[in-house]
């Protein structure tokens, strides 16, 4: 079975995709200037300290980032969902408020960090009530993707299982994390502490579930194979997914005294995860003919390169998983070297994958143009997120050669500005490839969204 | 169906693990007297307000800027005098939250409290 690769159908609901493909290219490019103005923190301890301290400046940061990577995820299902269906989105008025609550929403948890309001949560650090808010604006998405969908889970694909999953337990895990808000959890601080990295690790696995998801749905509309999606190694690959979500953050409470039995085999099927994922790019790759490699050029750079961080990820996670290791590399920058691989690595590297698969659908011509420059973009990125990557580790191998030296930890920030400078610089450039694939990104949906304006008028 | 039958047993065993780690796989052994508790809770409360969780570890959670501070109380080169010096005028990173003496008191009661439960972090 194969799809056709120059038959286009639009539908009304494209604008609104294309502005949240826009709104999550600029969480992201907003949340990669933070990073890079919390870099120079660390090299220039009075750098802004007063006026954008990293008490600002990190969750600004962390909380742009992730934004990206759901929002982009839900700007990419705006665009599929019709297109799975051959019906038109559910209710279009609905992804319109999802777009002003949630821009809505953003400035306002902005607006508090600038304030210096803060819940003073890790990762969920604006104030609860915001929260609340910010689960709100998905139930017009929930809505959309249900009744558009109207999925039948005995034949569907996979890809629909995993979207699925990743709405229903983005639901579950933020509810969860804010389970600090009774006091028979706050008041209990190893409760406390566990239910948070239950509740943070698991929501990681949901946006996971949404991303890789939309990674599955172009490698089917690319390589035109609609059976690699409802094979058995897929939903085998699904299930040990799902496993994972549910189980797999006992590795963060190594060091947290609860039971032992919290602290089991879950970042096995981690690893296992990864491996399978890496696997089936691998063999979608085989399935792709030079033909269609060439037309879908970028998207499958994008997806490749993914691939490689799947391997250079799954290497660090083996090493880190080693309890006796765990002890030492928990709390240095080689648990930040494996988010930044995970988050930047693979995730951005399948949004982007599935962000320039919609501009080519949107426009060839146009694409054709900036083809050059986007190939840059992509190689650029990657090859300074390695140098970052590398950076991150030295940095926390240079805490645990200190922790080992019962070394005072003004020592260590001595020591580690080298490496600070190194992973800072690097973060520059990490950014600049970025930026390269934002700003075509961009500037070529507001074309193709110009010339459909004309068209239609 | 084995598909749909194979969710609902995993989404299941997901509710019932989560259950028991909401009770007995997180109890404590150092529970602080009442008095001591809402101190404990009154310090917490700063902790999270002021965001502390951008620079500062516990148990894992937070940023690399400034010290882990699990284990802070009882390490030798920290300890609760020098904890207070900085609560009281910032250091070189961090910045100058003018706490009064309750304050600092209510924070460093938190961060003793944290200590004591850390008996596996001690063990490394």
């Amino acid at each position: 079975m194969t799809t056709d690769l120059t038959k286009k159908q639009t539908y009304a609901s494209d604008k609104i995709a294309r502005s949240f493909l826009i709104l999550a290219m600029s969480y992201l490019l907003f949340g990669l200037l933070l990073g890079v103005i919390g870099g120079f923190q660390y090299i220039l301890p009075s750098f802004l300290k007063n006026k954008l301290s990293f008490q600002q400046t990190r969750p600004l940061h962390v909380y742009l980032v992730i934004t990206w990577i759901f929002t982009g995820a839900q700007a990419g299902l705006y665009y599929y969902l019709p297109r799975i269906c051959q019906r038109k989105l559910y209710w279009e008025q609905g992804a319109k408020i999802h777009l002003l609550i949630q821009i809505l929403v953003s400035v306002l948890i902005v607006y508090s960090f600038f304030m210096g309001e803060f819940g003073g949560r890790e990762y969920l650090e604006f104030p609860p009530w915001l929260g609340a808010f910010m689960l709100l604006s998905w139930i017009p998405f929930v809505i959309n993707f249900f009744f558009t969908l109207k999925p039948n889970y005995k034949n569907a694909p996979v890809y629909v299982w995993s979207w699925s999953t990743g709405i229903l337990f983005f639901f579950i895990t933020l509810s969860e994390s804010y389970l600090w808000l009774i006091d028979y959890f706050h008041s209990n601080i190893i409760r406390d502490v566990t239910v948070q990295w239950k509740a943070l690790g698991s929501m990681v696995g949901s946006w996971n579930m949404l991303v890789y998801g939309t990674g599955m749905y172009i490698m089917e509309k690319m390589s035109g194979d609609t059976k690699a999606c409802r094979s058995p190694l897929a939903f085998f690959f699904y299930f040990l997914g799902l496993t994972n979500l549910m189980f797999n953050w006992g590795h963060h409470t190594y060091i947290v005294p609860a039971a032992p039995w919290v602290k089991t085999v879950a970042y096995i099927i981690s690893m296992t995860e990864l491996l399978i994922l890496g696997y089936i790019i691998m063999q979608w790759r085989k399935t792709m003919s030079q033909a269609r490699k060439n037309y879908h050029i970028i998207p499958y750079r994008l997806l490749s390169f993914a691939d490689g961080w799947i391997l250079l990820n799954l290497i660090l996670a083996i090493i880190i998983s080693v309890p006796a290791w765990n002890n030492y590399t928990h709390g240095t920058h080689i648990t930040v070297a494996h988010a930044m691989g995970a988050t930047i690595g693979i995730n951005t590297m399948l949004l982007f994958a599935s962000v320039y698969y919609i501009i080519q659908q949107e426009g060839q011509a146009f694409f054709e143009k900036k083809r050059k420059i986007t190939g840059t973009g992509v190689f650029i990125t990657n090859f300074a997120l390695l140098l970052f990557w590398i950076a991150m580790l030295g940095t926390g191998l240079l805490k645990i050669s200190s922790k080992l030296n019962n070394e005072t930890f003004y020592t260590l920030m001595q020591k580690s500005l080298p490496w600070f400078k190194f992973f800072t610089y690097s973060g520059i450039v990490v950014f600049a490839g970025l930026f390269i694939l934002i700003v075509t990104a961009i500037s070529l949906i507001r074309k193709s969204s110009a010339v459909r304006t004309l068209t239609s008028e | 169906m084995v598909k749909i039958l194979a969710f609902i047993t995993l989404f299941t065993s997901y509710l019932i693990y989560s259950g028991f780690v909401y009770s007995i796989g997180t109890e404590s052994t150092v529970i602080p007297n009442k008095e001591e508790q809402l101190t404990v809770t009154k310090g917490k409360a700063l902790y999270e307000k002021y965001n502390c969780v951008s620079c500062h570890q516990l148990y894992g959670l937070g940023g690399y800027l400034g010290p882990e501070l699990t284990t802070a109380y009882s390490d030798p080169q920290r300890g609760e005098l020098f904890m207070k010096a900085l609560l009281q005028a910032g250091g070189r990173r961090m910045p100058n939250f003018h706490f009064n003496e309750n304050e600092i008191s209510a924070i460093i009661t938190y961060l003793k409290y944290v200590d004591a439960t850390a008996v596996s972090y001690k063990k490394k």
